[in-house]
């Protein structure tokens, strides 16, 4: 009866969205994601900067003529000191009193005109730089100070240069790193959040019924038990959805600061309504396969806790599979992936975050889940009939 | 005038696997329990039929067999004319089935889940909401309609459950150990509602172990032991000379010697 699978969805609904523990389960992973993820973007860009107005201390021992003009740039303060501080100011550096001491060889600047790579019988002059790397300032006044010597060192012996002047080389854009970062990392994470989101509801709603009792008394009713296999199905994917979508959604909004933590100034995605369609579509089928996978496991359990310990392992497999993207997407010649199930989400998904896909792949990855949907609603059927099952 | 019969069960066998823990818990090398062997009687339409046994004599099986929630291994069964084997929805249809076993979910209110049971049994919202409001009226649970399941006392679930399982105002009522776990109070109304079920024409079969309730309220009395029904009969050519316990007690001596 057609209205029984309604009567059945509107029940399980019901009872997620009235019980605000259960709501507040869902959605709570989505803003604890944006929490969590902006909390962590903002500390690595704390971490990989210093102030505007910083200015780097950095001491100079035999300061050389050839690098008198770093005393005037901007942002250092040059500090000459002589060869028997060397000991004190290592010490300043390890406590972070001070960033950064240079030690010239004594007459720098003659060797530098003197020394020829081609006759010379003694190793080149050599410049140290004492840094702590664990200290930001520090690290980002030694970049400063070897970009400057290897300039130094350029213009005396230039024969060529590589990417000289102001003109823009790498034609990346920062949509196209965007990109191609969240290819990699987004069908992980969705895949990650559908199954949790499934999870928690899946085993609620079939193991929990089993463990409460309630389940028997919906099967003396005349409702078919394929009605009740559908409408667990889709109302359990509706939720799933509901907590994956909340947790996508914290972390696409947490995503540029997490990346601008990571060196991305800008994070940009130049994805289309249609890429979105696409993959809302891709993401609901795999939902219904993966709900599908869950409720059965958790039929076979007797309590909500067992049929949690029984989806672990499915729970590692998805896992596993989530990190596939990372070994490339599959092309459409090799169609028959897409036809594994899990595997073929991520694959999809890892396309359509790459905004590098073909519709073949797609299409298959749908069918083939609706498909797998329905075989899953088959065996769910039968194991509602198995009294063996049911009741033991 | 002959009475009809209403619920027939012919040769229902049932046994079920005992684990190792279980075959060491009964003393047995046996890998199977027979529950119920080839079990035979029927119902009369408008009677009271009680099915009367110890423990673990098999009562409790049978009566999920003819609510179809089990699966008899052999031997049929019929509701009104349709087999529990072959047409378990048309049976389902026609009986309302209560045992402790079957429970309430503790999210919902009584109000909400007798909706939720209607609609599952097709009742038309006018015949829902009147029934509705007399059942609710006659139990008192209009008191406590919109109270989580959850929060209830025992006697107001099992009250809550005896009125979403007549939802659909059905001719054949399936108890099993309808007065087991309640107070005094709460078991007086549920046996006055089951004389006025037979007052409007249902049948009503009940399993118990409690030689009282069913010289209260039985017609036809069918006593099970180690899953055979080895009596059955009108409570009074049972209790024609003894009541009914001396009775049950004389089948059980006969049997063993």
């Amino acid at each position: 009866m057609k209205s029984d699978l309604f009567t059945i969805i509107k029940k399980e609904l019901t009872r997620f969205f009235g019980d605000k523990r259960m709501l507040m389960t869902a959605i709570m992973p989505g803003i604890l994601i944006y929490a969590i993820y902006s909390v962590m973007g903002e500390g690595f860009s704390s971490m990989n900067t210093v102030e505007d107005d910083y200015h780097y201390k950095v001491q100079v021992v035999e300061m050389p003529q050839a690098l008198a003009g770093l005393k005037d740039m901007e942002g250092l303060e040059i500090i000459e000191v002589s060869s028997a501080d060397v000991d004190g100011v290592k010490d300043l550096i390890k406590e972070g009193e001070t960033d950064l001491l240079v030690v010239f060889p004594e007459d720098f600047d003659e060797q530098l005109l003197t020394y020829d790579v081609t006759t010379a019988t003694t190793p080149a002059p050599n410049v140290e730089i004492y840094y702590n790397s664990a200290e930001t300032a520090s690290g980002g006044a030694y970049n400063i100070i070897t970009s400057v010597l290897e300039q130094l060192e350029h213009s005396l012996a230039n024969k060529f240069d590589i990417c000289a002047g102001e003109k823009e080389y790498d034609m990346a854009t920062a949509e196209d790193l965007s990109t191609m970062m969240v290819s990699m990392l987004l069908p992980m994470l969705l895949m990650t959040f559908i199954f949790t989101g499934c999870m928690s509801a899946s085993a609620e709603s079939i193991a929990g019924e089993k463990e409460r009792g309630t389940i028997a008394t919906l099967l003396v009713t005349p409702m078919k038990r394929r009605d009740l296999a559908i409408g667990k199905l889709v109302s359990l994917s509706v939720i799933g959805l509901i907590s994956g979508c909340s947790s996508f959604i914290g972390t696409m909004l947490s995503l540029p600061k997490l990346m601008g933590g990571s060196g991305l100034e800008e994070v940009k995605f130049g994805y289309e309504v249609t890429d979105y369609a696409i993959l809302l579509v891709v993401i609901l089928a795999t939902t219904l396969v993966v709900v599908g996978l869950i409720s059965i496991i958790s039929a076979f359990a007797k309590s909500v806790k067992e049929a949690s310990t029984y989806c672990t392992p499915l729970m590692m497999v998805t896992m596993m599979l989530s990190f596939s993207t990372a070994l490339g997407v599959a092309s459409a010649d090799q169609w028959y992936l897409y036809l594994i199930p899990l595997y073929n989400t991520v694959q999809c998904m890892g396309g359509i975050f790459a905004m590098d896909y073909e519709i073949l792949p797609v299409i298959l990855t749908i069918a083939s889940n609706l498909v797998y949907a329905g075989g899953l609603v088959a065996v769910l059927t039968k194991m509602f009939d198995s009294e063996r099952i049911m009741y033991t | 005038m002959e009475q009809k019969v209403i619920l027939k069960a012919q040769n229902l066998r049932k046994t079920f696997k005992l684990s190792k823990k279980q075959q060491a818990l009964e003393k047995t090398k046996d890998k199977k329990k027979v529950a119920v062997a080839d079990l035979t009687f029927s119902a009369y339409e408008g009677e009271i039929f009680g099915i009367l046994g110890p423990n673990g004599a098999g009562k409790t099986t049978t009566l999920r067999m003819l609510s179809t929630l089990i699966k008899p291994d052999s031997g049929d069964a019929w509701v009104d004319g349709a087999s529990v084997v072959n047409e378990p929805e048309k049976v389902r249809e026609k009986i309302g089935f209560l045992t402790s076993e079957l429970k309430l979910e503790d999210f919902f209110t009584p109000n909400y889940l007798f909706d939720f049971f209607s609609e599952l049994h097709g009742v038309s919202p006018e015949d829902r909401d009147r029934r509705k409001a007399a059942m609710f009226k006659r139990f008192g649970i209009d008191e406590f309609a919109e109270v989580k399941v959850g929060n209830l006392s025992t006697g107001m679930k099992q009250k809550a459950s005896l009125v979403i399982s007549l939802v659909h105002d059905p001719d054949i009522i399936i108890f099993d150990e309808p007065t087991n776990g309640l107070d005094v109070l709460t078991a007086r109304v549920v046996t006055d509602f089951l004389q006025e079920l037979k007052g409007q024409g249902k049948t009503i079969i009940l399993s118990t172990h409690i030689f009282s309730l069913v010289e209260k309220l039985c017609d036809r009395v069918g006593v099970v032991l180690d899953g055979r029904m080895v009596v059955c009969d009108t409570l009074a050519e049972l209790t024609k000379d003894c009541d009914l316990e001396e009775k049950f007690f004389q089948i059980c001596q006969e049997m063993e010697g």
